[in-house]
């Protein structure tokens, strides 16, 4: 191992248990499996119809792999770079080490400005941060503003897809949501609220207005941060971004070191593969672009964090570190049919389906339950790898784990030692003919049931259903048919 | 050690097998869809905005004022903003329809305030480049487009972008852009799949995108 931290798993994920056994939960949730299916071939069609007008997507993709490559293999250089850039256009550049770190400037930074709240624009680095429970430790409201991450954070819920959060939840539940919550943090939904989704944008319009117009802090992520000329980029659709990235005075944008691209230019290649990708569009409604500060226009305080959290040990993986090229756009998710039928609370982070698979054990380091059985959360089908417009090839990285975690185990899981004595009675006939009748004896006294797990095999029968022994094995149906002289030679 | 130090060693430690120093992928690739003319680039510029449901009005040079003016009465504004660059031509057609104009100096005048601002109906503003095969207008907030605010608030947003603005493909615009300027791309009004990823138009932005595309040929 490089010696370089992982990411400390954070209160809301310690102790998950492993994907198999939160997976099997999830799938006896009717309502939630219909609203994926639902989603997930909606989304499904509409990438492979404006993927399909593109006749050189695969040179882009090749095109963005590199890219991103280059800044991943540079990474110290391009950060230097990045930070120069942004420091002269007039940002405050800070580093954080982990979550906690980030937390901090964060919060200084607030207080500094003397507010009790924040407006936030959606953003994987401040979930995987808990940024929003910290801020509240400290007494700072961090009010969500993308309509999923809203009806999210007013059901005390967690994100279960990367692009549409609330992708769980049906219209209907999220009237119920609105109405009985949205009163308490602001402007209440009004009384004859439907579950028309206009009439829900509509709601959520209003209830953020008040909120955007007096806010003098906002805390952003960013899509890309661009090395040679200091420039942050947040891709959107509903134009609370623009709100929150325009309004404030104040503006945090917290971003993973991972995001840095070399130049200007190569947004020519990531703004043609993230939006078809993603939300299945030629482009998405909005995109913000900013390098620094502009006088007169936005806010005239800009801070970067840029954060490490684990990346930094898994780029020292040379095989995994190509999980860092991800632009989050959970195409992966959307073709898995691994995370098609089990949701993506079985993750156990805030990076589910199989990115999250391959990017979770690596920055946290596969010592959970949880973050050991992700690396076997797939088929290994493969579409994954055929939907990544920056290739990653998650099936092969998901091998590579899963040795990482059976070295990890070895000679100390069930499956190895279970292994063991397989191979110990498969060497003599003797021993086999007695262990199957103590098998078949077990299915006399276990009847026509199913077997669910087995004592000290936990593991290895969470997610195989084991067949009821049969009453009699071949070979005593054999004796009993043909007689003992059936019997014949070859023992060894 | 600091912690920009700490992890600057990291990932110098964590990239150390890597041979190579930066630049080493060579130049950046230009990988672009090509038009056989401008009429083609054009004709997909105005299919693909519509797609998004803006509306689109293609009209003479010597139409626009009378085209913002009647978008501005579709969308029923009583009050527009107009951006201190804008063309006076399309200021005066506005005036002229009986609209109350609210003015924004941008950086050195008077600036409204964003409550002003979200009394205002509509704006009115020019665009830097137009991107057919997406659909999309990029605006880079110079005085005939005013900053960002302006186009974010109000309701509705006529936007007014010339023939010879719009370019084939996403790398074209991305190499005509100045990146020291804020930047907005803009794809149709605003909107959101998350609700069962059934699409609703305006959510934050404005609700109405009507785009004037002027092209000399008529």
């Amino acid at each position: 191992m490089s010696g370089i931290p992982v990411q400390q798993t954070s209160s809301t994920f310690l102790g998950m248990p492993s994907f198999q056994r939160a997976a099997r939960e999830a799938l006896g949730d009717t309502q939630q499996r219909r609203n994926l299916a639902h989603a997930t071939a909606t989304i499904r069609a509409k990438r492979a119809q404006v993927v399909g007008e593109v006749e050189q997507w695969e040179a882009l993709r090749v095109a963005g792999a590199e890219a991103k490559d280059e800044a991943l293999h540079h990474l110290p250089d391009y950060l230097e770079q990045l930070e120069a850039s942004l420091t002269d256009n007039g940002a405050v550049v800070h580093w954080a080490r982990d979550a906690a770190e980030a937390g901090r400037i964060v919060i200084d930074i607030a207080r500094a400005k003397d507010t009790d709240e924040v407006v936030k624009v959606k953003s994987m680095a401040t979930q995987e941060i808990e940024l929003n429970e910290a801020l509240e430790a400290a007494g700072i409201a961090a009010w969500e503003t993308d309509l999923a991450e809203l009806i999210v954070q007013l059901g005390q819920d967690r994100p279960s897809h990367i692009l549409v959060p609330a992708i769980h939840r049906n219209r209907a539940e999220i009237r119920e949501i609105f109405l009985r919550e949205m009163g308490g943090v602001g402007r209440a939904a009004p009384e004859d609220l439907s579950d028309d989704p206009a009439r829900l944008a509509e709601a959520a319009r209003l209830h953020l207005r008040e909120k955007f117009l007096r806010a003098k802090v906002a805390v952003s992520g960013a899509n890309f941060a661009i090395a040679d000329t200091g420039t942050l980029v947040v891709v959107e659709s509903e134009g609370n971004g623009r709100m929150c990235l325009t309004l404030p005075e104040t503006l945090i944008s917290v971003v993973g070191v991972e995001k840095v691209l070399p130049t200007f230019a190569d947004l020519g290649t990531m703004l043609q593969l993230l939006p078809r990708s993603s939300t299945g569009e030629r482009m998405n409604p909005y995109t913000s672009m900013w390098s620094g500060i502009t006088p007169g226009d936005g806010p005239q305080e800009v801070h970067v964090v840029l954060l490490d959290n684990g990346r930094s040990h898994v780029l020292a993986d040379e095989v995994g570190r190509e999980a860092l090229r991800c632009i989050r756009c959970s195409a992966c998710l959307n073709v898995c049919p691994v995370y098609e039928r089990a949701g993506g609370h079985a993750y156990g982070s805030v990076y589910p389906g199989p990115i999250g698979a391959v990017l979770n054990p690596q920055l946290r380091g596969a010592s959970s339950d949880v973050d050991k059985s992700l690396p076997y959360a797939s088929s290994l089908c493969g579409a994954c790898f055929e939907a990544c417009p920056v290739r990653i090839d998650i099936p092969s990285l998901l091998v590579h784990l899963r040795t990482q975690v059976v070295d990890e185990a070895s000679g100390r899981s069930p499956e190895a030692a279970s292994m063991k004595a397989a191979s110990w009675m498969f060497r003599d006939h003797r021993r086999l003919e007695a262990a199957q009748r103590a098998a078949t004896l077990g299915s006399r006294l276990i009847g026509d049931r199913t077997v669910r797990s087995v004592p000290g095999l936990g593991a290895w029968t969470q997610a195989r259903d084991l067949p009821t022994p049969p009453p009699e094995t071949f070979r005593q149906w054999w004796a009993r048919t043909h007689g003992e002289d059936g019997h014949t030679e070859g023992d060894g | 050690m600091s912690a920009r130090e700490e992890i600057l060693a990291r990932l110098r430690a964590a990239t150390a097998d890597v041979p190579t120093g930066p630049g080493a992928r060579g130049e950046v690739p230009t990988i672009a869809a090509t038009s056989a003319s401008d009429v083609e680039t054009l004709d997909l510029f105005v299919d693909h905005v519509a797609d998004y449901r803006a509306t689109v009005i293609r009209c003479s040079p010597d139409q626009v004022g009378a085209e913002v003016a009647a978008a501005l009465a579709r969308g029923r504004a009583h009050t527009v903003l107009v951006p201190d660059g804008l063309d006076a031509s399309w200021v005066a057609a506005a005036q002229t329809a009986g609209l109350t104009l609210r003015r924004d100096a941008g950086a050195d005048g008077e600036r409204l305030s964003a409550d002003e601002l979200d009394g205002v109906d509509a704006v009115v503003t020019a665009a830097r480049v137009g991107i057919a095969t997406t659909g999309t207008i990029v605006l880079d907030h110079t005085p005939d487009q005013g900053r960002r605010a302006l186009t974010l608030v109000p309701d509705q947003h006529v936007c007014v972008i010339r023939a010879d603005q719009v370019v084939h493909d996403v790398p074209d615009a991305v190499a005509l852009l100045e990146p020291s300027r804020p930047l907005t791309w803009i794809s149709g009004p605003s909107a959101t799949s998350d609700i069962e990823l059934d699409r609703v138009e305006g959510v934050h932005g404005p609700r109405t995108l009507d785009v004037v595309v002027v092209d000399p040929r008529g």
